[in-house]
């Protein structure tokens, strides 16, 4: 049975299938392993911090720090392989507790200092983009066999496509996630968070810890997609990755979660992700598309899902309660 | 009348103390400061730059103010800024002058903020998922009227607005305090404010109430439309330039944050356009020591972020809550028991 808070849901898929499928009659290439291969690798690290963010947004929040977190990550690993003889692995653990706290320590301003998250992550957003340029202004690369052996392990499949390690991360992060939303004390919480913060403590969760946890969380996703990201470029660069949390927002949305919390599913934002991904593959077989084009059809596709968002929800709720809603906002 | 200055002042105090503060940081790393010039019929100064420098957050935060105190938000104002910008450079580039330019850009940034204020008041979308639309897609426009290049211009009508002085003063300063006055004065002189306080507080009662939010609600988003352009069409006549890439990049940002230093509360209600100002200059006034103090710019985004977040806790409900139960705790020492069981305060919900 089709549950109307799973439509947006389905037509985030069927949007996709028929791009896809329409993009396949015109440009047959398309439809070849390769590009289906390249489009998860280019995009894991997007869809990594996109489900952090799909959590923060489902909880009612938004975190606008990630862009400068990945950032931070690729940085931060790039200098201390290249002054010190640690292992890559020991640095992704470093890094990624560093970005867990990071996550954590704003998760906490937000509920202690009963501060909006929108200012809060935004300060966190200068302080994480403010590190990185301390750390180093140059694009430091990255050389090491250890990044060369995590590169090399792909699977080749039929029709030259390359399945890269960091596209099976991304897809394990949205397998463990959806999981976790769904399936897991910690997810129902965050639902119940983005429902509504005084309905659920009345309902017994924990807010500071809820709270705490989503924020550490979406940090230590964003710190795992820096590492996604400097397996896919080699190199850490303190202006890399500007505005990459818009973009996750957008894939969030496209994907059917609201934003104003409560409703929404991590795997609508794994097909937001690809829809985003979908365009930009489009606009380079194209060739004769300007870059700027992909920025007006993604702002056009969010603007007719909120759209569909806000007919479905209307439709929903005009027929139980026709006169106490007229004016929420 | 005196009344009402001694209220505005009360309520703009720790905005200018923090000001004071942070202008006594510029004088203290840079002991010029305050040294004013009049060289080539017009004033020099790091005082003078502070205000000119901040011209494009404070034209922002003078329409996101009132965006904010209906409880909205309006993220697209630095990508309107960049559409006006490319706007008005493509005109006089076409050959037309710098007024029909101007015009032109007005008319583009009011269009925005109508499409914005349509999408909140009558679709009844959130509004920051509403100018999220126009923020993403913004860009993108202004590079399709820029084809992608940066358009420069020589105009002087045009160069004048960002470059220029009048009476010695930079353009600038003169337009964003002019504006700031006449929608203060619009919004305070008349029932204006108000009615916008009162949707923000509660809009399906300001409606029961009788006022048409819809329209209000449009005429705000309108207004910030209109702020956005102007600050566009000086940012490109300051570089003589329209960047569809770069002019107004994260100053939406800036402008949210100058209205929230302002004392004002994201969750609409009451505003002063007047702390908002404050709020735009102090942060320009951060910029400004950080340069000043000959750190290296390395630095400059971990202090700015470190500054501003010890001012966002300074002003954060529950610290003024715990500093509102210290002194009360330490008055009432000093009183009756039974005086001091009435004084115990009542939690303040909104910053």
């Amino acid at each position: 049975m089709i549950r109307s808070t799973h439509l947006p849901l389905l037509v985030t898929v069927l949007t996709f299938l028929v791009a896809f499928a329409l993009c396949g009659s015109q440009y047959p290439s398309m439809l070849t392993t390769r590009v289906v291969a390249n489009l998860l690798t280019d995009n894991a690290f997007l869809g990594i911090v996109a489900v952090g963010m799909t959590f923060v947004i489902i909880s009612g929040g938004i975190d606008l720090s990630v862009g400068s977190v990945i950032a931070f990550t690729g940085v931060f690993l790039a200098v201390v392989l290249r002054d010190t003889s640690l292992h890559p692995l020991a640095a992704f653990a470093l890094v990624l507790s560093l970005t867990v706290a990071f996550g954590a320590a704003m998760g906490a301003i937000i509920h202690y200092l009963d501060m909006p998250a929108f200012i809060v992550t935004l300060a966190g957003m200068f302080l994480a983009r403010g590190l990185a340029y301390v750390l180093s202004t140059d694009s430091v690369p990255i050389t090491h066999e250890f990044y060369d052996f995590l590169q090399s392990l792909y699977w080749k499949a039929p029709g030259g496509g390359r399945f890269r390690l960091t596209g099976v991360i991304m897809l394990l992060t949205f397998l463990i996630g959806m999981i976790m939303a769904h399936r897991t004390r910690f997810g129902q919480n965050v639902y119940a968070l983005g429902g509504g913060a005084q309905t659920a403590k009345l309902m017994g969760v924990p807010l500071a810890q809820t709270t705490i946890r989503i924020y550490a969380l979406s940090g230590g996703l964003a710190g795992l997609a820096g590492i996604v990201f400097s397996l896919y470029t080699s190199a850490g660069y303190s202006l890399a990755t500007v505005g990459v949390e818009l973009d996750a927002i957008a894939a969030v949305v496209i994907g059917g979660t609201l934003l104003t919390g409560g409703t929404g599913f991590v795997a609508g934002t794994f097909f937001g992700i690809l829809i985003m991904g979908l365009i930009q593959t489009y606009i380079v077989f194209d060739g004769t598309l300007s870059s700027w084009w992909t920025k007006i059809v993604i702002g056009g596709l969010l603007f007719a899902f909120i759209l569909l968002q806000k007919g479905l929800t209307w439709a929903t709720t005009a027929r139980r309660k026709p006169l106490t809603d007229f004016a929420a906002p | 009348m005196v009344h009402g200055f001694q209220a505005t002042l009360r309520r703009i105090a720790p905005q200018l103390i923090i000001l004071a503060v942070v202008l006594l940081l510029n004088f203290l790393v840079f002991p010029d400061f305050f040294k004013i010039e009049f060289q080539n019929d017009r004033l020099f100064g790091n005082l003078v730059d502070v205000f000119n420098r901040g011209a494009p957050t404070a034209l922002l935060c003078i329409g996101m103010t009132l965006v904010i105190a209906t409880k909205g938000i309006d993220l697209s104002v630095g990508a309107v800024m960049a559409i006006a910008g490319a706007t008005a450079a493509d005109l006089v580039v076409s050959g037309y002058g710098w007024g029909t330019a101007l015009i032109g850009a007005i008319s583009v940034g009011l269009m925005c903020g109508l499409w914005n204020g349509v999408l909140v008041a009558f679709l009844r979308i959130q509004p920051i998922v509403a100018t999220l639309v126009l923020m993403v897609a913004g860009r993108g426009i202004a590079q399709l009227i820029t084809e992608g290049t940066i358009l420069t211009f020589l105009n002087e009508g045009l160069i004048h607005l960002g470059a220029g002085t009048v009476l010695g003063i930079p353009t600038p300063i003169l337009i964003w305090i002019g504006l700031g006055a006449i929608v203060t004065l619009g919004v305070r002189r008349t029932a204006l404010g108000m009615l916008v306080e009162a949707i923000g507080i509660n809009e399906a009662s300001s409606r029961v109430a009788g006022i048409n939010s819809r329209v209000l609600l449009v005429s705000v988003y309108l207004v910030s439309g209109f702020c956005a352009a102007i600050a566009g069409v000086i940012v490109a006549a300051d570089i003589k330039g329209a960047d569809a890439n770069n002019a107004g990049l994260w100053l939406e940002l800036d402008a949210i944050l100058a209205v929230v230093i302002g004392g004002n509360s994201l969750l609409g209600g009451r505003f002063s356009i007047t702390a908002s100002l404050i709020g735009a200059l102090i942060i320009q006034s951060v910029n400004s020591v950080i340069l000043l103090s000959g750190l290296p710019p390395e630095f400059n985004l971990v202090i700015k972020a470190l500054i501003i977040i010890a001012i966002l806790v300074i002003q954060s409900p529950t610290v003024k809550h715990a500093l509102y139960i210290l002194r009360a705790s330490a008055e009432s020492e000093a009183l009756e028991p039974a005086r001091a069981a009435q004084l115990t305060p009542p939690k303040e919900t909104a910053q």
